[in-house]
């Protein structure tokens, strides 16, 4: 007997597509490679590979001087190194038991939080590049670079800061900067909500990303997720008011958190978060107090032997490091611990059942940089 | 033509004319996008190049030419080559049955609708080829969705060309533009030519239904491994050039083609093609993307059930009311328009919000 259509139908394999999206990819942020399994364009299942940019930060740690091993920290996560020294100095200053000066504490928090509305200002332009909307980049990097002439007129970097000292900071503020950032401080609220009025309710946004991505609160804090992306699923925590440093309790602040903890939530968080970092840099220099912004410290550090464990809320969550010194110039060991790897790790569950596009929606919503996820 | 050439001179004119078109418009349009997208987001765009960047298409010509043609090793040679060649056959054919202005068309075809329908067909033929020739999964994706996309928005998109030809009651393009004398069929049809510019900018692949070539998803689509002058021939003369067929036709359909105040002429029609293709490069700076399903839904939820309602409902006016129709025409497709513009955001967004708590419960 002659075969029926449906008998020939059963020879008709269907195949899942292998992809090996990255490291060499317009938008995985870096060098993130993952391998996805398609049934067409739903993904089956995700597997990322790390390691494209490991540098071995950790080891090269424990062969530097202090100091020496400084200028790499902002390396790191290098859209807002001034974390990672942050929470470096912190480290060394718990060890050597030394407070530094006020205003060196209230210019460290000016330059964390202008390094905050870069970070955000990256994430959100990135995810909305992503999603294939080409304009807010473009006006959330116009509005960055205001920030990083402040910056450069702060630490003389645009990046790599340097900035943070054992015992306070580098530089005092330079003529003329704080009139500047007041002008800035100004401006940018009508900014953001100009990213708002472009994109926020646009129905395609929404469509895209209500809804997307969903992580909830129990599996955030399973997953160990900290910054924006535990936020959005509606878990209120934040360093700088649930474990303050710095002069942070002194400053009055929000904690903008969501509901659904959706790729949306997540976008909104960091918007909110924006706002809110502009508050602080105001109140900050309002309160600015006078007097020395460093203190006189031995040229070659030799912290007591002990250790001390230093973390920073940085604009993609905690960023904290972990020190022993035996008393020698070298640090003995330093672990570092990012939140970007945390955050890679829940693509394996949440991205499965979405589609292909839904990638990169979902890569950009939780704001990875590989930088400091491949020590 | 009806300036009383012979046939070769008339052959030459048509030659010229045919390719004239898509070379003008990838030289054009692509400078324009990026003047125009630059400007919407606060930036210059290129500006060096000759006076105000004017060159600049000149260059980009002048590079891709000089650069070294790549065939990737495992793709199939013969229809790697040929997609490009396949693609092209729209904008060049498609633009001959376009009237330029009075008695001014290349050929005057008594089925000019369907002749453009036909050939805006092939391009989907060499996005397909360039696709699976490729041997690139990025391609593979692309073209396979360009197929999806492509074949889904033509319905609609057909739909609302069926609706003025009945309006017309002919299906010449020359006698489209006729029956426009008082008034443009975009007064007497607005839903119509809302949803056209809606499909057309799904069957150019142009955000928000860039699909295809989702540069960040898919690296480069259909295209990512051309280049050279191939990948010039697709980005420039093909999506471009067909970009100018779509507003040609659109201002052909809905803007009354070469009529204008004072006297008809092709610069009416070049400054409608104009217009149409400023909407493009407005929708490129202002929309993100869409996503395969949503853009699917969309097409055969959405488009083609009102395209239908359309088509039915002018139907009946024209069999109802053969002397006046275009008066109440004009009021059914008013009416739904408004109700389309103002009813779609909160119904969409009660959906999502409803599909969003569903997510968040699961």
């Amino acid at each position: 007997m002659a075969e029926t259509a449906l008998e020939k139908d059963r020879d008709l394999r269907l195949e899942e597509m292998v992809l090996n999206m990255g490291p060499q990819h317009p938008s995985t942020h870096g060098v993130l490679r993952l391998v996805l399994h398609l049934d067409g364009e739903l993904i089956v299942s995700v597997d990322p590979q790390l390691g494209y940019l490991h540098r071995g930060f950790e080891k090269l740690a424990e062969n530097r001087t202090y100091m020496q091993f400084f200028s790499m920290l902002s390396r790191l996560d290098y859209l807002a190194g001034f974390f990672m020294e942050w929470a470096y100095v912190r480290a060394i200053e718990d060890l050597m038991e030394i407070e530094p000066p006020p205003r060196a504490e209230y210019l460290r928090v000016i330059a964390g939080e202008l390094n905050r509305i870069i970070s955000h200002h990256m994430a959100i332009g990135d995810y909305l590049l992503n999603l294939g909307a080409v304009t807010p980049v473009l006006w959330t990097f116009r509005d960055r670079e205001d920030v990083l002439d402040l910056l450069e007129l702060l630490t003389g970097q645009r990046m790599m800061y340097n900035f943070a000292r054992v015992g306070g900071v580098r530089y005092d503020l330079p003529d003329g900067f704080e009139e500047q950032c007041r002008k800035f401080l100004k401006r940018f609220p009508a900014m953001i909500d100009e990213y708002e009025q472009l994109i926020t309710g646009n129905e395609i946004f929404l469509a895209r990303s209500l809804g997307m991505g969903v992580i909830s609160p129990e599996q955030a804090l399973d997953f160990g997720l900290s910054g924006p992306n535990l936020r959005a699923s509606g878990v209120p925590v934040d360093l700088r008011r649930h474990n303050p440093y710095s002069v942070y309790p002194e400053l009055d602040f929000d904690i903008p958190t969501g509901l659904n903890g959706d790729s949306f939530d997540r976008y909104k968080c960091r918007i909110e978060e924006l706002r809110q970092s502009v508050r602080i840099i105001g109140q900050a220099l309002d309160a600015l107090p006078g007097g020395p912004v460093n203190m006189r410290i031995p040229p070659m550090l030799r912290p007591p032997a002990g250790e001390s464990f230093a973390a920073v809320e940085t604009g993609r969550g905690e960023w904290s490091n972990y020190l022993v010194s035996d008393g020698s110039l070298r640090p003995y060991r330093l672990k570092l611990r990012d939140s970007c790897f945390v955050a890679i790790s829940t693509l394996p569950k949440i991205l499965p059942g979405n589609k292909m596009a839904d990638v990169v929606g979902i890569t950009g919503s939780l704001d990875l940089i590989m930088g400091s996820v491949d020590r | 033509m009806s300036w009383n050439l012979s046939f070769f001179e008339h052959l030459i004119a048509a030659v010229v004319i045919a390719v004239a078109v898509p070379a003008l418009s990838a030289i054009v349009f692509p400078f324009a996008i990026r003047r125009i997208s630059g400007f919407m987001s606060d930036r210059l765009g290129p500006n060096r190049v000759g006076p105000a960047g004017l060159l600049q298409p000149m260059a980009d010509f002048l590079k891709l030419m000089l650069k070294e043609d790549i065939t990737p090793n495992r793709s199939d040679r013969f229809l790697f080559m040929l997609a490009p060649i396949i693609a092209f056959i729209t904008p060049v054919l498609a633009v001959s049955v376009i009237p330029f202005s009075k008695g001014f068309t290349i050929a005057n075809l008594n089925v000019g609708l369907v002749y453009v329908v036909a050939f805006g067909s092939f391009t989907v033929l060499g996005i397909l080829l360039a696709g699976w020739a490729s041997h690139n999964k990025y391609s593979l994706l692309g073209g396979l969705r360009s197929v999806a996309q492509m074949v889904s928005y033509e319905v609609p998109m057909i739909l609302n060309i069926i609706i003025i030809a009945m309006l017309v009651g002919s299906l010449s393009l020359n006698n489209v533009v006729g029956a426009q004398g008082r008034v443009w069929f975009i007064a007497v049809q607005p839903l119509a030519f809302v949803v056209f510019i809606i499909a057309g900018m799904a069957e150019l692949n142009r955000t928000p239904f860039d699909l295809p070539e989702a540069e960040s998803e898919l690296v480069g689509g259909y295209m990512t491994e051309y280049g050279g002058m191939r990948w010039g021939f697709f980005y420039g003369l093909i999506e471009w050039g067909n970009a100018a067929i779509w507003s040609l036709t659109g201002a052909t359909l809905f803007l009354g083609g070469w009529r204008g105040p004072f006297a008809g002429s092709p610069g009416w029609l070049i400054l409608k093609v104009l217009v149409l293709v400023f909407v493009v490069i407005w929708f490129f700076s202002t929309f993100p993307r869409l996503q395969i399903d949503q853009l699917m839904n969309f097409a055969w939820k959405v488009l083609i059930p009102l395209s239908l309602v359309n088509l039915g409902v002018t139907g009946l006016l024209i069999i109802l009311l053969p002397n006046s129709f275009l008066p109440p025409v004009a009021a059914f497709s008013w009416v739904s328009t408004i109700a389309l513009i103002f009813l779609f955001q909160p119904v969409l967004r009660k959906s999502l919000i409803r599909k969003r708590m569903r997510r968040a419960a699961a």
